[in-house]
């Protein structure tokens, strides 16, 4: 609840990557992560050509590299996942620091992270450059079915009112004394889950009743504003188009 | 003067048996405003939804402008009748202020170029101009009210029905609310327990109480008569009595 609220995930500037039309933005990325994720993971360079063109949109939309690195924090679980591969991986054909590992789990390692963090990357990048809202806008203008946009643009709006609410609620109990270190404390955490659900599932009645009250009959209303000109989608695809070129010739040499 | 809404004996009950509304009658002239008064769960919140539909009563009659609430005339009766919602977080529920101001009338079929214009209206009518990129959660209380009112005010609606308006409200946000009601020309019923806001507001209160109204006069005649009021759970601040 309250004014203030810094955004998490976008940095407020004025680059050319800010200014782009964001359904060319979105569309980008998503050919991006395609490319990425189509490479063959034994074609090394080509992972090295995918860091290299991030970096340059970092640099051209000055996001710092702090800021990047400290949302990739989202991925260390794949991250993990990944590490204990090359030690459980078939067949322990190599050696490393007196320990047997598999090289088809160090290359199933590597694919994993190389992948996991070049896509992660690209997505933090979006959401650096461009407001939730525009990316909902983006996703429309894509011709995403509007269930789907409207789904998404409810969950954003309604995520921080959520947490907010469990937030009120936590506060509720730590006051009455409730300071949980044990497991069988927890039971008040899982009803709280259910008074949640039904207080969201309650809201969502009234929110629907505040859309018909308002002439809702079935579908969201159309999305204002300019559209993406030629020029602005000649510009995004240049990023894609070079990663995609990559990823087709790696898929051919490898 | 001309009625904008009539409603005549209009009787609902709860899913569960438990009866909202035993009977209820209220006329609203043109422009008027007019508070209605009662304890919690005297049925106000249930009336305020049967005025435009969004519960349909087992008997009785809804008219607006002359139009009677059935099937046929509910998209036209939601248009005329603009509810806000006693909590601006079950009203405002698009990513961003002007999507959500430009809702209703895109509902109502405006073209996606006059949609700026309109909303630009409604959100001068509240004092709220400029906030049209900002996302409803980074709003403060009064700002998220009043954002809340322009989303009906945007649809040009002839009456206002607002539920429990300054809960929640600091004086501020409240004397602000004050001076946007009473510069709106359209019909106003006014659900509150702020009596001294009714006061200011509303030539003519009513008092509901088990799903009736129970009282109806001129405001200060039905603000002044402490034992009425008692009888209903009412109070006025003690300095004003």
């Amino acid at each position: 609840m309250g004014a203030g609220h810094g955004h998490a995930l976008y940095v407020h500037e004025h680059s050319p990557i800010h200014r782009i039309a964001p359904e060319t933005k979105v569309l980008a990325v998503l050919l991006f992560v395609v490319a990425v994720a189509i490479t063959p993971r034994e074609a090394v360079w080509a992972f090295g050509i995918y860091a290299v063109i991030e970096l340059v949109a970092m640099r051209v939309a000055r996001i710092p590299a702090s800021f990047v690195l400290s949302r990739l924090v989202a991925v260390i679980p794949f991250v993990i996942f990944a590490l204990f591969l090359p030690f459980v991986g078939q067949g322990k054909d190599e050696e490393f620091l007196g320990l047997a590992i598999s090289s088809a789990g160090v290359w199933a390692m590597w694919n994993i992270l190389a992948k996991a963090l070049l896509g992660a990357t690209a997505s933090i990048l979006l959401a650096a450059t461009t407001e939730t809202p525009d990316i909902l806008k983006g996703f429309s203008r894509l011709k995403v079915p509007g269930v789907i946009t409207a789904i998404a643009s409810f969950m954003i709006r309604y995520l921080e009112v959520i947490a907010g609410e469990l937030g009120r609620m936590r506060t509720a109990m730590t006051a009455r004394g409730y300071d949980p270190r044990w497991l069988w404390q927890a039971r008040p955490i899982a009803s709280s889950a259910g008074t949640l659900f039904i207080r969201s599932y309650e809201r969502g009645e009234r929110i629907y009743e505040a859309m018909l009250s308002r002439g809702y009959a079935g579908s969201m209303p159309h999305v204002s504003g300019e559209t993406a000109t030629p020029r602005q989608w000649i510009a995004a695809m240049i990023a894609p188009a070079i990663a995609l070129v990559v990823a087709a010739t790696a898929l051919v040499i490898v | 003067m001309n009625t904008t809404l009539r409603v005549r004996d209009i009787h609902y009950s709860y899913p569960d048996g438990r009866e909202a509304l035993a009977g209820v009658n209220l006329d609203v002239g043109q422009g008027e405003r007019i508070a209605i008064l009662g304890p919690n769960g005297a049925g106000k919140t249930t009336l305020a939804h049967h005025l435009n539909g969004i519960r349909r009563a087992d008997e009785g009659l809804v008219e607006v402008d002359g139009i009677e609430l059935d099937d046929s005339t509910i998209a036209a009766i939601r248009r005329k009748v603009g509810l806000v919602f006693q909590n601006p977080d079950d009203q405002l529920f698009m990513p961003t202020v002007e999507q959500d101001v430009g809702f209703g009338p895109a509902n109502l079929g405006a073209a996606v170029e006059e949609l700026p214009a309109i909303v630009a209206d409604a959100l001068a009518m509240v004092g709220a101009s400029g906030l049209e990129r900002r996302v409803p959660h980074h709003l403060s209380g009064g700002e998220r009210r009043r954002i809340a009112l322009a989303t009906v005010l945007s649809m040009s609606p002839a009456i206002l029905v607002l539920d429990e308006p300054t809960s929640g409200l600091d004086p501020g946000g409240r004397r602000d609310l004050i001076e946007v009601l009473s510069e709106l020309e359209m019909a106003q019923v006014i659900i509150t327990h702020d009596l001294p806001f009714a006061l200011e507001l509303c030539p003519r209160a009513v008092i509901m109480d088990g799903g009736q109204i129970v009282a109806e006069g001129k405001t200060t005649e039905i603000l002044s008569d402490t034992e009425l009021l008692g009888r209903h759970r009412l109070e006025m601040p003690y300095r004003l009595r």
